[in-house]
Protein backbone atom coordinates (compact mmCIF):
# COMPACT_ATOMS: atom_id res chain seq x y z
CA UNK A 1 0.00 0.00 0.00
CA UNK A 2 1.32 3.45 -0.91
CA UNK A 3 2.33 5.73 1.97
CA UNK A 4 -0.07 8.38 0.74
CA UNK A 5 -2.95 5.92 0.84
CA UNK A 6 -2.01 4.80 4.35
CA UNK A 7 -1.76 8.45 5.45
CA UNK A 8 -5.15 9.37 4.11
CA UNK A 9 -6.76 6.40 5.88
CA UNK A 10 -4.92 7.20 9.12
CA UNK A 11 -6.08 10.82 8.97
CA UNK A 12 -9.63 9.68 8.29
CA UNK A 13 -9.61 7.39 11.35
CA UNK A 14 -8.09 10.03 13.60
CA UNK A 15 -10.55 12.56 12.21
CA UNK A 16 -13.41 10.82 14.05
CA UNK A 17 -11.83 11.84 17.33
CA UNK A 18 -10.06 15.11 16.42
CA UNK A 19 -11.55 18.26 17.93
CA UNK A 20 -9.42 20.59 15.79
CA UNK A 21 -10.74 20.02 12.27
CA UNK A 22 -8.62 22.82 10.77
CA UNK A 23 -5.43 21.20 12.00
CA UNK A 24 -6.73 17.88 10.71
CA UNK A 25 -7.11 19.27 7.20
CA UNK A 26 -3.45 20.32 7.27
CA UNK A 27 -2.09 17.19 8.95
CA UNK A 28 1.36 15.92 7.98
CA UNK A 29 3.52 13.08 9.27
CA UNK A 30 4.85 15.44 11.94
CA UNK A 31 1.41 16.27 13.31
CA UNK A 32 1.02 15.26 16.96
CA UNK A 33 -2.26 13.42 17.46
CA UNK A 34 -3.06 14.62 20.96
CA UNK A 35 -1.56 18.09 20.99
CA UNK A 36 -2.09 19.31 17.44
CA UNK A 37 -5.37 17.58 16.61
CA UNK A 38 -6.80 17.90 20.14
CA UNK A 39 -7.73 14.25 20.43
CA UNK A 40 -8.75 13.38 24.00
CA UNK A 41 -5.96 11.15 25.34
CA UNK A 42 -8.44 8.46 26.42
CA UNK A 43 -9.54 8.12 22.79
CA UNK A 44 -6.07 7.05 21.63
CA UNK A 45 -7.19 3.52 22.52
CA UNK A 46 -10.08 3.85 20.08
CA UNK A 47 -7.81 5.23 17.35
CA UNK A 48 -5.62 2.13 17.63
CA UNK A 49 -8.64 -0.22 17.61
CA UNK A 50 -10.01 1.53 14.52
CA UNK A 51 -6.62 1.30 12.78
CA UNK A 52 -6.55 -2.43 13.54
CA UNK A 53 -9.92 -2.78 11.82
CA UNK A 54 -9.03 -0.51 8.92
CA UNK A 55 -5.77 -2.29 8.07
CA UNK A 56 -6.60 -5.75 9.43
CA UNK A 57 -3.64 -5.75 11.79
CA UNK A 58 -3.02 -6.33 15.48
CA UNK A 59 -1.18 -3.75 17.52
CA UNK A 60 0.50 -4.71 20.81
CA UNK A 61 0.20 -2.31 23.74
CA UNK A 62 3.90 -1.36 23.64
CA UNK A 63 3.65 -0.43 19.96
CA UNK A 64 0.45 1.53 20.60
CA UNK A 65 2.16 3.50 23.38
CA UNK A 66 4.83 4.64 20.92
CA UNK A 67 2.33 6.30 18.57
CA UNK A 68 2.43 10.07 19.07
CA UNK A 69 2.32 11.49 15.57
CA UNK A 70 0.58 10.69 12.32
CA UNK A 71 4.00 9.56 11.03
CA UNK A 72 4.38 7.13 13.97
CA UNK A 73 1.06 5.54 13.05
CA UNK A 74 2.07 5.26 9.38
CA UNK A 75 5.41 3.63 10.25
CA UNK A 76 3.70 1.17 12.60
CA UNK A 77 1.15 0.18 9.97
CA UNK A 78 3.85 -0.22 7.31
CA UNK A 79 5.84 -2.51 9.59
CA UNK A 80 2.73 -4.61 10.28
CA UNK A 81 1.80 -4.84 6.62
CA UNK A 82 5.39 -5.86 5.87
CA UNK B 1 -29.92 32.14 53.33
CA UNK B 2 -33.10 31.37 51.38
CA UNK B 3 -33.44 32.75 47.91
CA UNK B 4 -36.23 32.54 45.39
CA UNK B 5 -35.69 30.14 42.49
CA UNK B 6 -37.21 30.44 39.04
CA UNK B 7 -37.24 28.46 35.82
CA UNK B 8 -35.74 30.29 32.86
CA UNK B 9 -35.18 27.53 30.32
CA UNK B 10 -36.34 24.03 29.40
CA UNK B 11 -35.57 21.22 27.00
CA UNK B 12 -37.51 18.04 26.28
CA UNK B 13 -37.16 14.80 24.34
CA UNK B 14 -40.41 12.88 24.76
CA UNK B 15 -42.05 9.91 23.04
CA UNK B 16 -44.74 12.18 21.59
CA UNK B 17 -42.52 15.16 20.65
CA UNK B 18 -38.99 16.54 20.65
CA UNK B 19 -38.66 20.22 21.55
CA UNK B 20 -40.77 22.52 23.72
CA UNK B 21 -43.29 23.84 21.24
CA UNK B 22 -43.87 20.43 19.65
CA UNK B 23 -44.34 18.94 23.12
CA UNK B 24 -46.82 21.67 24.11
CA UNK B 25 -48.75 21.03 20.91
CA UNK B 26 -48.76 17.25 21.46
CA UNK B 27 -49.93 17.63 25.06
CA UNK B 28 -52.63 20.07 24.05
CA UNK B 29 -53.74 17.71 21.29
CA UNK B 30 -53.82 14.65 23.53
CA UNK B 31 -51.31 12.93 21.26
CA UNK B 32 -50.05 9.55 22.44
CA UNK B 33 -46.40 8.69 21.86
CA UNK B 34 -46.91 5.01 22.63
CA UNK B 35 -46.02 2.63 19.80
CA UNK B 36 -45.81 -1.11 19.19
CA UNK B 37 -42.28 -2.51 18.83
CA UNK B 38 -41.83 -5.76 16.85
CA UNK B 39 -38.58 -6.48 18.71
CA UNK B 40 -40.68 -7.01 21.85
CA UNK B 41 -42.75 -9.61 19.95
CA UNK B 42 -39.58 -11.45 18.97
CA UNK B 43 -38.31 -11.36 22.53
CA UNK B 44 -41.66 -12.66 23.87
CA UNK B 45 -42.35 -9.72 26.15
CA UNK B 46 -45.80 -9.60 27.73
CA UNK B 47 -45.94 -5.84 27.09
CA UNK B 48 -44.98 -5.07 23.50
CA UNK B 49 -45.62 -1.35 23.48
CA UNK B 50 -43.58 1.52 24.81
CA UNK B 51 -42.65 5.16 24.52
CA UNK B 52 -39.51 5.93 22.50
CA UNK B 53 -38.75 9.47 21.23
CA UNK B 54 -38.68 9.63 17.44
CA UNK B 55 -36.15 11.31 15.13
CA UNK B 56 -33.58 11.74 17.89
CA UNK B 57 -30.48 10.60 16.00
CA UNK B 58 -31.02 13.26 13.37
CA UNK B 59 -31.27 15.96 16.05
CA UNK B 60 -28.21 14.57 17.84
CA UNK B 61 -26.14 14.51 14.65
CA UNK B 62 -26.90 18.19 14.12
CA UNK B 63 -25.93 19.05 17.68
CA UNK B 64 -22.90 16.90 18.56
CA UNK B 65 -19.67 15.99 16.76
CA UNK B 66 -18.60 12.52 15.68
CA UNK B 67 -16.33 11.94 18.68
CA UNK B 68 -19.11 12.85 21.09
CA UNK B 69 -21.70 10.71 19.30
CA UNK B 70 -19.44 7.64 19.45
CA UNK B 71 -19.80 7.72 23.24
CA UNK B 72 -23.48 8.62 23.53
CA UNK B 73 -26.07 5.88 24.01
CA UNK B 74 -29.80 6.67 23.95
CA UNK B 75 -29.88 7.98 27.51
CA UNK B 76 -26.96 10.32 26.72
CA UNK B 77 -28.53 11.52 23.48
CA UNK B 78 -31.87 12.33 25.10
CA UNK B 79 -30.32 13.98 28.15
CA UNK B 80 -27.76 16.01 26.23
CA UNK B 81 -30.25 17.29 23.64
CA UNK B 82 -32.63 18.36 26.41
CA UNK B 83 -29.80 19.98 28.40
CA UNK B 84 -28.40 21.93 25.45
CA UNK B 85 -31.92 23.04 24.50
CA UNK B 86 -32.63 24.17 28.08
CA UNK B 87 -29.36 26.10 28.13
CA UNK B 88 -30.03 27.91 24.87
CA UNK B 89 -33.72 28.39 25.78
CA UNK B 90 -32.46 30.21 28.87
CA UNK B 91 -30.56 32.59 26.60
CA UNK B 92 -27.03 31.23 26.73
CA UNK B 93 -24.77 30.29 23.84
CA UNK B 94 -22.98 26.97 23.71
CA UNK B 95 -19.35 27.61 24.70
CA UNK B 96 -16.47 26.70 22.40
CA UNK B 97 -14.76 23.48 23.51
CA UNK B 98 -11.37 25.10 23.08
CA UNK B 99 -12.18 28.22 25.15
CA UNK B 100 -10.55 27.70 28.54
CA UNK B 101 -12.23 30.81 29.91
CA UNK B 102 -15.72 29.52 29.14
CA UNK B 103 -16.30 27.71 32.45
CA UNK B 104 -19.44 28.91 34.25
CA UNK B 105 -18.39 28.43 37.86
CA UNK B 106 -21.84 29.45 39.09
CA UNK B 107 -23.71 26.93 36.91
CA UNK B 108 -24.04 23.20 37.61
CA UNK B 109 -26.22 20.19 36.91
CA UNK B 110 -28.20 17.49 38.66
CA UNK B 111 -29.27 15.11 35.90
CA UNK B 112 -30.39 11.71 37.06
CA UNK B 113 -31.30 8.39 35.59
CA UNK B 114 -33.29 5.51 37.01
CA UNK B 115 -31.72 2.61 35.17
CA UNK B 116 -28.77 4.03 33.23
CA UNK B 117 -27.00 2.90 30.09
CA UNK B 118 -28.37 -0.62 29.89
CA UNK B 119 -28.39 -0.53 26.09
CA UNK B 120 -24.60 -0.20 26.20
CA UNK B 121 -24.35 -2.87 28.90
CA UNK B 122 -26.60 -5.30 27.05
CA UNK B 123 -25.46 -4.72 23.48
CA UNK B 124 -21.71 -4.18 23.94
CA UNK B 125 -20.28 -4.65 27.40
CA UNK B 126 -21.66 -8.05 28.39
CA UNK B 127 -21.40 -9.80 24.98
CA UNK B 128 -17.85 -8.56 24.37
CA UNK B 129 -16.58 -9.37 27.85
CA UNK B 130 -18.16 -12.83 27.71
CA UNK B 131 -16.50 -13.41 24.34
CA UNK B 132 -13.08 -12.57 25.79
CA UNK B 133 -12.87 -9.33 23.83
CA UNK B 134 -12.23 -6.91 26.70
CA UNK B 135 -9.32 -5.38 24.83
CA UNK B 136 -11.69 -4.35 22.03
CA UNK B 137 -14.12 -2.40 24.26
CA UNK B 138 -12.26 0.87 23.84
CA UNK B 139 -12.57 4.04 25.86
CA UNK B 140 -16.25 4.83 25.38
CA UNK B 141 -17.84 2.16 27.58
CA UNK B 142 -17.18 3.52 31.06
CA UNK B 143 -18.62 6.96 30.39
CA UNK B 144 -21.78 5.37 28.98
CA UNK B 145 -22.41 2.97 31.84
CA UNK B 146 -21.23 5.02 34.80
CA UNK B 147 -24.08 6.42 36.89
CA UNK B 148 -23.00 10.01 36.35
CA UNK B 149 -22.36 9.62 32.62
CA UNK B 150 -24.97 12.06 31.36
CA UNK B 151 -24.29 14.88 33.80
CA UNK B 152 -20.57 14.44 33.10
CA UNK B 153 -21.14 14.75 29.36
CA UNK B 154 -23.39 17.80 29.78
CA UNK B 155 -20.73 19.43 31.94
CA UNK B 156 -18.24 19.18 29.09
CA UNK B 157 -20.68 20.36 26.44
CA UNK B 158 -21.63 23.47 28.41
CA UNK B 159 -18.48 24.07 30.48
CA UNK B 160 -20.28 23.82 33.83
CA UNK B 161 -18.15 24.65 36.85
CA UNK B 162 -20.48 24.22 39.82
CA UNK B 163 -21.67 20.90 41.27
CA UNK B 164 -22.25 18.32 38.53
CA UNK B 165 -23.86 15.08 39.64
CA UNK B 166 -26.46 12.45 38.84
CA UNK B 167 -29.10 11.42 41.33
CA UNK B 168 -31.01 8.17 41.23
CA UNK B 169 -34.23 7.39 43.07
CA UNK B 170 -36.11 5.20 40.60
CA UNK B 171 -39.28 6.83 39.31
CA UNK B 172 -38.90 9.97 41.42
CA UNK B 173 -35.43 10.73 39.99
CA UNK B 174 -36.32 13.48 37.51
CA UNK B 175 -38.42 15.50 39.93
CA UNK B 176 -35.96 14.87 42.75
CA UNK B 177 -33.24 16.48 40.62
CA UNK B 178 -35.37 19.62 40.34
CA UNK B 179 -35.77 19.79 44.12
CA UNK B 180 -32.04 19.24 44.61
CA UNK B 181 -31.21 22.11 42.28
CA UNK B 182 -33.85 24.29 43.91
CA UNK B 183 -32.26 23.71 47.31
CA UNK B 184 -28.75 24.39 46.05
CA UNK B 185 -29.70 27.72 44.50
CA UNK B 186 -31.88 28.61 47.50
CA UNK B 187 -28.85 28.09 49.75
CA UNK B 188 -26.71 30.36 47.60
CA UNK B 189 -24.34 27.59 46.49
CA UNK B 190 -25.11 28.07 42.79
CA UNK B 191 -26.82 30.65 40.59
CA UNK B 192 -27.99 28.31 37.86
CA UNK B 193 -28.58 24.56 37.75
CA UNK B 194 -29.65 22.28 34.89
CA UNK B 195 -31.94 19.77 36.56
CA UNK B 196 -33.92 16.79 35.40
CA UNK B 197 -33.68 13.21 34.30
CA UNK B 198 -33.02 11.02 31.32
CA UNK B 199 -33.82 7.40 30.57
CA UNK B 200 -32.64 5.41 27.58
CA UNK B 201 -34.74 3.10 25.47
CA UNK B 202 -33.73 -0.49 26.03
CA UNK B 203 -35.43 -3.83 26.17
CA UNK B 204 -32.93 -4.69 28.90
CA UNK B 205 -34.28 -1.85 31.07
CA UNK B 206 -37.88 -2.87 30.48
CA UNK B 207 -37.49 -6.66 30.84
CA UNK B 208 -37.39 -6.79 34.64
CA UNK B 209 -40.60 -4.77 34.90
CA UNK B 210 -42.23 -7.05 32.34
CA UNK B 211 -41.34 -10.12 34.35
CA UNK B 212 -42.75 -8.47 37.50
CA UNK B 213 -46.03 -8.21 35.57
CA UNK B 214 -46.35 -4.51 36.32
CA UNK B 215 -46.44 -3.55 32.60
CA UNK B 216 -49.61 -3.35 30.53
CA UNK B 217 -50.11 -6.54 28.44
CA UNK B 218 -53.65 -6.01 27.28
CA UNK B 219 -53.29 -3.35 24.62
CA UNK B 220 -50.44 -4.60 22.42
CA UNK B 221 -52.65 -4.14 19.35
CA UNK B 222 -53.81 -0.66 20.38
CA UNK B 223 -50.65 1.04 21.63
CA UNK B 224 -52.19 4.51 21.91
CA UNK B 225 -54.74 3.14 24.36
CA UNK B 226 -52.26 1.17 26.46
CA UNK B 227 -51.38 3.82 29.04
CA UNK B 228 -54.58 4.19 31.09
CA UNK B 229 -53.96 5.98 34.39
CA UNK B 230 -57.06 6.62 36.56
CA UNK B 231 -59.16 4.13 34.57
CA UNK B 232 -61.01 1.00 35.65
CA UNK B 233 -59.27 -0.82 32.79
CA UNK B 234 -55.76 0.27 33.83
CA UNK B 235 -53.62 -2.80 33.39
CA UNK B 236 -50.13 -1.76 34.35
CA UNK B 237 -47.78 0.97 33.20
CA UNK B 238 -46.31 1.41 29.74
CA UNK B 239 -42.52 1.75 29.73
CA UNK B 240 -41.23 5.01 28.36
CA UNK B 241 -38.00 6.90 27.81
CA UNK B 242 -36.71 10.37 26.99
CA UNK B 243 -35.44 13.36 28.94
CA UNK B 244 -36.61 16.59 30.45
CA UNK B 245 -34.27 19.30 31.71
CA UNK B 246 -35.17 22.52 33.53
CA UNK B 247 -32.81 25.47 33.80
CA UNK B 248 -33.26 26.69 37.39
CA UNK B 249 -31.90 30.08 38.32
CA UNK B 250 -31.82 32.40 41.31
CA UNK B 251 -34.36 35.17 40.95
CA UNK B 252 -31.56 37.73 41.40
CA UNK B 253 -29.56 36.28 38.53
CA UNK B 254 -32.60 36.02 36.26
CA UNK B 255 -33.69 39.60 36.95
CA UNK B 256 -30.15 40.96 36.64
CA UNK B 257 -29.75 39.58 33.13
CA UNK B 258 -33.33 40.30 32.09
CA UNK B 259 -34.14 36.64 31.52
CA UNK B 260 -37.56 35.39 30.47
CA UNK B 261 -39.04 33.66 33.52
CA UNK B 262 -41.55 30.85 33.03
CA UNK B 263 -42.38 30.00 36.61
CA UNK B 264 -41.17 29.94 40.18
CA UNK B 265 -40.33 26.79 42.09
CA UNK B 266 -42.47 27.75 45.04
CA UNK B 267 -41.77 24.72 47.20
CA UNK B 268 -40.43 21.21 47.21
CA UNK B 269 -39.91 18.24 49.48
CA UNK B 270 -38.28 14.82 49.44
CA UNK B 271 -38.83 11.90 51.79
CA UNK B 272 -39.20 8.16 52.11
CA UNK B 273 -41.87 5.99 53.65
CA UNK B 274 -39.42 3.58 55.22
CA UNK B 275 -41.21 0.52 53.79
CA UNK B 276 -43.80 0.65 56.59
CA UNK B 277 -47.60 1.06 56.79
CA UNK B 278 -48.07 -0.70 53.47
CA UNK B 279 -44.93 0.76 51.94
CA UNK B 280 -42.38 -1.63 50.42
CA UNK B 281 -39.70 -1.78 47.76
CA UNK B 282 -42.47 -1.39 45.18
CA UNK B 283 -45.31 0.43 46.99
CA UNK B 284 -45.44 3.76 48.76
CA UNK B 285 -46.29 4.18 52.42
CA UNK B 286 -49.31 6.50 52.14
CA UNK B 287 -48.25 8.33 55.30
CA UNK B 288 -44.93 9.16 53.61
CA UNK B 289 -46.72 10.36 50.49
CA UNK B 290 -49.08 12.59 52.46
CA UNK B 291 -46.27 13.98 54.59
CA UNK B 292 -44.24 14.83 51.47
CA UNK B 293 -47.20 16.66 49.93
CA UNK B 294 -47.90 18.60 53.16
CA UNK B 295 -44.25 19.57 53.55
CA UNK B 296 -44.22 20.89 49.99
CA UNK B 297 -47.29 23.05 50.63
CA UNK B 298 -45.70 24.31 53.84
CA UNK B 299 -42.42 25.03 52.08
CA UNK B 300 -44.32 26.99 49.43
CA UNK B 301 -46.09 28.95 52.16
CA UNK B 302 -49.47 28.75 50.44
CA UNK B 303 -52.96 27.60 51.35
CA UNK B 304 -53.70 24.21 49.72
CA UNK B 305 -56.82 25.83 48.27
CA UNK B 306 -54.56 27.86 45.97
CA UNK B 307 -53.60 24.73 44.03
CA UNK B 308 -55.29 24.70 40.62
CA UNK B 309 -53.99 21.44 39.20
CA UNK B 310 -52.45 18.20 40.43
CA UNK B 311 -50.10 16.56 37.94
CA UNK B 312 -49.96 13.17 39.56
CA UNK B 313 -47.50 10.32 39.51
CA UNK B 314 -50.43 8.16 38.31
CA UNK B 315 -48.86 5.28 36.38
CA UNK B 316 -51.93 3.12 35.58
CA UNK B 317 -51.39 0.48 38.24
CA UNK B 318 -53.43 -0.41 41.30
CA UNK B 319 -51.67 2.43 43.10
CA UNK B 320 -53.66 5.15 41.31
CA UNK B 321 -56.72 5.06 43.64
CA UNK B 322 -54.48 5.19 46.71
CA UNK B 323 -52.60 8.14 45.22
CA UNK B 324 -55.80 10.10 44.61
CA UNK B 325 -56.92 9.35 48.15
CA UNK B 326 -53.58 10.59 49.51
CA UNK B 327 -53.86 13.84 47.55
CA UNK B 328 -57.32 14.46 49.01
CA UNK B 329 -56.18 13.72 52.55
CA UNK B 330 -52.94 15.74 52.36
CA UNK B 331 -54.49 18.77 50.69
CA UNK B 332 -57.68 18.65 52.78
CA UNK B 333 -59.79 18.63 49.63
CA UNK B 334 -63.06 16.75 49.19
CA UNK B 335 -64.45 15.55 45.85
CA UNK B 336 -66.43 18.81 45.72
CA UNK B 337 -63.38 21.02 46.12
CA UNK B 338 -60.79 18.77 44.46
CA UNK B 339 -58.56 20.53 41.90
CA UNK B 340 -58.14 19.24 38.36
CA UNK B 341 -55.91 16.16 38.19
CA UNK B 342 -54.12 14.69 35.19
CA UNK B 343 -51.47 12.17 34.26
CA UNK B 344 -48.94 13.06 31.59
CA UNK B 345 -48.05 9.35 31.50
CA UNK B 346 -51.37 8.73 29.73
CA UNK B 347 -49.67 10.12 26.61
CA UNK B 348 -45.97 9.34 27.04
CA UNK B 349 -45.94 6.26 29.25
CA UNK B 350 -43.74 6.00 32.30
CA UNK B 351 -40.35 7.54 31.61
CA UNK B 352 -38.90 5.98 34.80
CA UNK B 353 -35.97 8.17 35.87
CA UNK B 354 -36.98 10.81 33.32
CA UNK B 355 -40.68 10.76 34.23
CA UNK B 356 -40.67 13.50 36.87
CA UNK B 357 -38.67 15.78 34.60
CA UNK B 358 -40.73 15.11 31.44
CA UNK B 359 -43.85 15.82 33.50
CA UNK B 360 -42.40 18.92 35.17
CA UNK B 361 -41.72 20.34 31.72
CA UNK B 362 -45.37 19.54 30.88
CA UNK B 363 -46.48 21.44 34.01
CA UNK B 364 -44.47 24.54 33.10
CA UNK B 365 -45.78 24.48 29.53
CA UNK B 366 -49.35 24.29 30.86
CA UNK B 367 -48.60 27.32 33.05
CA UNK B 368 -46.92 29.11 30.15
CA UNK B 369 -49.76 28.54 27.72
CA UNK B 370 -52.73 28.49 30.11
CA UNK B 371 -54.17 25.04 29.55
CA UNK B 372 -54.62 21.74 31.36
CA UNK B 373 -53.88 18.75 29.17
CA UNK B 374 -56.28 15.84 29.00
CA UNK B 375 -55.67 12.68 30.93
CA UNK B 376 -56.41 10.32 28.07
CA UNK B 377 -57.68 6.72 28.14
CA UNK B 378 -59.73 6.99 31.32
CA UNK B 379 -63.26 7.34 29.97
CA UNK B 380 -64.02 4.49 32.38
CA UNK B 381 -62.85 6.12 35.59
CA UNK B 382 -61.77 3.64 38.25
CA UNK B 383 -64.63 2.98 40.68
CA UNK B 384 -62.59 4.09 43.69
CA UNK B 385 -61.73 7.34 41.89
CA UNK B 386 -65.28 7.88 40.65
CA UNK B 387 -66.13 10.47 43.37
CA UNK B 388 -63.34 12.65 41.89
CA UNK B 389 -64.33 12.05 38.27
CA UNK B 390 -65.38 15.65 37.67
CA UNK B 391 -61.78 16.72 38.33
CA UNK B 392 -60.33 14.62 35.50
CA UNK B 393 -60.11 16.43 32.16
CA UNK B 394 -60.85 14.07 29.27
CA UNK B 395 -60.29 16.89 26.81
CA UNK B 396 -57.82 19.75 27.01
CA UNK B 397 -59.18 22.59 29.14
CA UNK B 398 -58.22 26.14 28.31
CA UNK B 399 -57.40 27.85 31.59
CA UNK B 400 -55.83 31.28 31.07
CA UNK B 401 -55.92 31.98 34.83
CA UNK B 402 -53.96 28.80 35.64
CA UNK B 403 -51.42 29.75 38.26
CA UNK B 404 -50.36 26.94 40.57
CA UNK B 405 -49.57 23.28 39.82
CA UNK B 406 -48.45 20.65 42.28
CA UNK B 407 -46.42 17.74 40.88
CA UNK B 408 -45.39 14.54 42.61
CA UNK B 409 -43.34 11.45 41.91
CA UNK B 410 -43.18 8.20 43.84
CA UNK B 411 -40.45 5.66 43.20
CA UNK B 412 -39.50 2.07 43.91
CA UNK B 413 -37.78 2.03 47.26
CA UNK B 414 -40.73 3.95 48.77
CA UNK B 415 -39.23 7.34 47.92
CA UNK B 416 -41.29 10.47 47.30
CA UNK B 417 -40.88 13.89 45.77
CA UNK B 418 -43.29 16.79 45.46
CA UNK B 419 -42.93 20.25 43.89
CA UNK B 420 -45.15 23.30 43.52
CA UNK B 421 -44.71 25.47 40.42
CA UNK B 422 -46.30 28.90 40.12
CA UNK B 423 -46.61 30.88 36.94
CA UNK B 424 -44.40 33.94 36.96
CA UNK B 425 -46.11 37.28 36.85
CA UNK B 426 -44.38 40.62 36.50
CA UNK B 427 -45.10 41.46 40.13
CA UNK B 428 -43.68 38.08 41.03
CA UNK B 429 -45.99 37.61 43.98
Amino acid sequence: METSEIQSKVVEVIGRYAKDKEALAKATEATNILEDLKVNSARLVDVILDLEDEFDIEVEDEDADAVNTVGDAISLIKSKLG
Amino acid sequence: MSRRVVITGMGVVAPNAVGLDAYAEALRGGVSGIRHFPLLDELKFGCRVGGIPQGVDEVAEGMFDEEELLAMNSSHRYGCIAAVDAWTDAGFDRPDHADDDAVSWEAGAVIGTGIGGLDTTGEKLVPMVDAGRVRRLGSTIVEQVMGSGVSARVSGLLALGNQVTSNSSACSTGAEAVVEGYHRIQEGRAERMLCGGTEGSSQYAWAGFDSMRVLCRKFNDEPEKASRPLSASAAGFVPGSGAGILHLESLESAVARGARIYAEVLGGALNSGGHRSGGSMTAPNPLGVQRCIRQTVEDAGIDPQEIDVINGHLTATGADPREVSSWATALGRTPDTFPLINSTKSMIGHGLGAAGALESVACILMLRDGFVHASINCEDVHPEIEPFAASIPHETREMPGLRTIIKAGFGFGDVNVCIIFRKWSVQGD
